[in-house]
């Protein structure tokens, strides 16, 4: 028997020992569920840590109504195949005030649609600690927060004033009000994730995989108009591209990329080859210099 | 002409993801740790490192791009605050890969000030990699790293010795200065050290064996990381699992779940449960992918055990050697808050999967972390380093750290404001308070009550129910 563990072994028992860690310290724990790849294998690593036993949380979506369509269907369908308890929490005031990025701006529609939704949606129930599918490697703020991540009483995370975290011993201790972020993939990179959902059969949103799609093409984004503020302007034309999703958020500001990858190891064989990292497409990091940085401080994931 | 837009590059024909596929499964993981300051070139050779090794991403490439040239230390400085001041005030956690291996690298700052930084990521590392300047000699810098990566009993070293564009590539140099600190490593404890010669800036034996320095018969340093052993020591370690949680799904199924701190084990080996004291064979190890016929450190499994014994949070199991159980014991302690430690202060102890009040009850030195002395003080501040006795409220289950990291660690967190106040590593059970008369009755009682027992408690007596219920913590039923 050979004793040398494989690097995606690692990852799992490392990620296993946080879940459960986190299960059984917090009076009322529960997973931020995104829909997205990271959120489908830290669902399959719940399922191990607790196995043969439930998931003893629920799972929180925080839903802004401009996801897109396919990735409501997969999370109801898939939510209700494992018997899960989901909750979906939205900011109707902001929505009905009629909210979106183009009317407000990237910055300010993510500010009441994730970040307060989140902080609200939290609140409401009670919840103590909160995993999310956050990865270091995303992006340079990121890489320095920690597995544990203290919020105030207002969510908010002062990077400056984190608290130490060595080995695999956490601290737990938080005033009422208090509560932590919990990143159990804080280790993982891109690559590990398509991997482990490639080994491990994990079902995924089919906007991940490359087929013909009709799609709108402004500046360097490619978008698939699912809202009708996003629809043609003068002088443009809806045309079919074969494309895919590298990374799944809001529709208007997600964009695809075009692409034949339509299996996981096409998938993989892409990703080995474009060597771009995956947020680039996405418009809320390039707000300003740090700003997923600032959007963190203020409680967003 | 289709419009420009992010089209993602097609693969190679030639790629064979397949092959891609097995070559990646096979790959094992290496954690390793800098430190270091603007001045010494870390970030420089980190930034080189991921840059010739690929493992910086293009568009994080291109913000670090000043004055025509990729400024490498830009590309691991995460924080607002330290692009603003130049400085790296955290630890920043970095990946990339190789054919050969993954690796996540713990990136820390080097100044005295930010010892505790230091201990962070050299708490998880398999490998230190030290900084010497060639330019400058050895630095009071330099030993501390090396004492904080011994402290932390991190099994790999390498001795980088940097700038070596700046001394002409003299082989003298490097000859000299390994001379030098060979013997403060030895008297560190550190049996296993690679030293070589390189330049961040240049490139020299990073990632290719430099032209520059054909009188090194060495290897480069991304050679070293992507092959020296990363077997865990943990393995040779006698069996420790700390119970993080009992599944029980059912009647039918409890099983005890938790990360192997250290050793292997298999159905129908003996173990002994602590605090209980009781031992039971194993009777399956369980996981969603199956049943394992042998699991070992650091795999995340669940045990069921032949006999019912009670067995909760906290507790652990373990065969070979009895880990040592005791309330008192003396530990090297790194503080990390801007609170002095306070002898008089209320402090918990978290060890493994327990949390238990602790008070600390003298500090026997501190340890000078320049010159190593030891110096009689009553408290520490933040980021010193001294060693401290302690006395918990139950008996905690452990090794020597430096014999088992996993059972060697903890934190210790302060009460009143829920900071982590510092981190400790276990070196004996305190002389004389191994084990108190009420520990020893306690755990013979313990040894000796049948499991399923049922004790009948004083209805009147509320403070000896409470004692009672400390005492036997793991035994009650409907706890």
């Amino acid at each position: 028997m050979a004793w040398e563990i494989s690097h995606l072994q690692a990852l799992e028992a490392e990620s296993i020992h946080i879940i459960r860690e986190v299960a059984s310290e917090f009076q009322r724990p529960v997973m931020l569920y995104s829909i997205g790849k990271d959120s489908s294998v830290m669902l399959r690593l719940a399922q191990k840590a607790f196995f043969p036993g439930p998931i003893p949380f629920p799972l929180l979506h925080v839903d802004t109504t401009y996801k897109f369509k396919e990735m409501i269907e997969f999370r109801d369908r898939y939510t209700a195949e494992l018997g899960l308890k989901l909750i979906v929490h939205t900011n109707q005031k902001a929505i009905a005030e009629g909210a979106n990025p183009i009317k407000l701006g990237t910055e300010r529609c993510c500010g009441f649609l994730k970040t307060q939704a989140l902080l609200e949606g939290l609140r409401m129930g009670n919840y103590d600690a909160a995993f999310g599918g956050a990865r270091r490697d995303e992006e340079k703020s990121r890489a320095k927060e920690r597995i544990y991540s203290f919020r105030d009483t207002l969510g908010q995370w002062d990077p400056k004033n984190q608290r130490p975290e060595l080995w695999n011993v956490f601290n737990s201790r938080i005033a009422p009000g208090e509560s932590i972020r919990v990143f159990p993939l804080s280790n993982w990179t891109e690559m590990d994730v398509w991997q482990y959902i490639h080994l491990e059969n994990i079902p995924i949103v089919p906007l991940y995989y490359a087929k013909e799609r009709e799609v709108l093409v402004r500046g360097n984004s490619i978008i698939i108009p699912e809202q009708g503020f996003m629809g043609p302007r003068e002088g443009e034309k809806m045309q079919v591209m074969k494309c895919r999703m590298r990374s799944l958020g809001c529709s208007p500001c997600t964009g695809a990329v075009e692409s034949d990858a339509d299996t996981i190891p096409k998938i993989i064989a892409e990703l080995v080859a474009v060597r771009k990292s995956e947020r680039e497409n996405r418009v809320i990091d390039h707000d300003r210099e740090g700003s997923m940085e600032i959007k963190k401080r203020e409680g967003y994931f | 002409m289709p419009p420009k837009t992010n089209v993602s590059v097609a693969p190679d024909a030639s790629f064979d993801v397949e092959h891609f596929l097995a070559q990646e499964q096979a790959k094992d993981l290496l954690r390793f740790t800098t430190a270091g300051s603007v001045d010494d070139g870390k970030s420089t050779l980190i930034g080189r490192l991921l840059h010739d090794a690929k493992g910086a991403y293009e568009d994080q490439l291109k913000q670090a791009i000043r004055g025509g040239e990729i400024d490498f230390s830009l590309l691991t400085d995460g924080l607002r605050a330290e692009r603003e001041q130049g400085i790296t005030i955290d630890v920043a956690y970095r990946y990339f890969a190789t054919p050969k291996r993954k690796f996540i690298l713990a990136d820390t700052p080097g100044h005295e000030q930010y010892t505790r930084n230091m201990a962070t990521g050299a708490s998880t590392a398999d490998l230190a990699i030290i900084l010497l300047d060639a330019s400058r000699g050895i630095t009071t810098q330099s030993m501390r790293h090396a004492y904080i990566a011994s402290l932390l009993a991190i099994p790999h070293f390498v001795i980088a010795v940097n700038k070596m564009d700046l001394v002409n590539y003299d082989e003298e140099v490097f000859h000299r200065l390994r001379a030098e600190f060979a013997p403060f490593l030895t008297r560190l404890g550190v049996n296993e050290a690679y030293f070589l010669p390189l330049s961040a800036l240049k490139g020299d034996n990073v990632v290719d064996k430099s032209k520059n320095m054909p009188w090194f018969d060495g290897h480069s340093l991304l050679h070293q990381l992507e092959t020296v052993d990363t077997t865990p020591s943990t393995l040779d370690a006698p069996f420790r699992m700390a119970v993080q949680r009992v599944v029980r799904p059912d009647m039918n199924f409890r099983g005890y779940a938790g990360q192997i701190l250290s050793g292997i084990v298999r159905p129908g080996d003996t173990v002994l449960a602590q605090p209980s004291g009781r031992r039971s064979r194993v009777e399956r190890i369980v996981t969603w992918d199956g049943d394992l016929e042998a699991a070992h450190a650091p795999l995340s499994v669940t045990l069921t055990l032949a006999d019912e014994i009670d067995i909760s949070r906290g507790d652990m199991i373990a065969s070979g050697p009895d880990p040592t159980s005791a309330r008192s014991f003396e530990a090297t302690v790194v503080w990390f808050d801007s609170k002095p430690l306070d002898l008089a202060g209320d402090y918990l102890v978290k060890h493994t999967s327990q949390i238990v009040p602790v008070r600390l009850e003298a500090v026997e030195y501190r340890v000078n972390i320049n010159s190593l002395h030891s110096e009689q003080v009553t408290s520490l501040a933040m980021n010193e380093v001294g060693v401290v006795r302690m006395t918990a409220a139950r008996p905690l289950f452990f090794d020597p750290y430096r014999e088992n990291r996993g059972t060697g660690a903890f934190i210790l967190i302060d009460r009143k404001t829920d900071a982590t106040a510092a981190a400790g590593m276990i070196v004996t059970a305190a002389s004389g308070g191994v084990e108190s008369s009420t520990d020893r009755v306690v755990r013979l009682v313990r040894a000796a009550i049948p499991t399923g027992a049922r004790l009948q408690l004083p209805e009147d007596d509320e403070a000896a129910v409470k004692q009672l219920r400390e005492l036997f913590k793991g035994l009650m039923r409907h706890e």
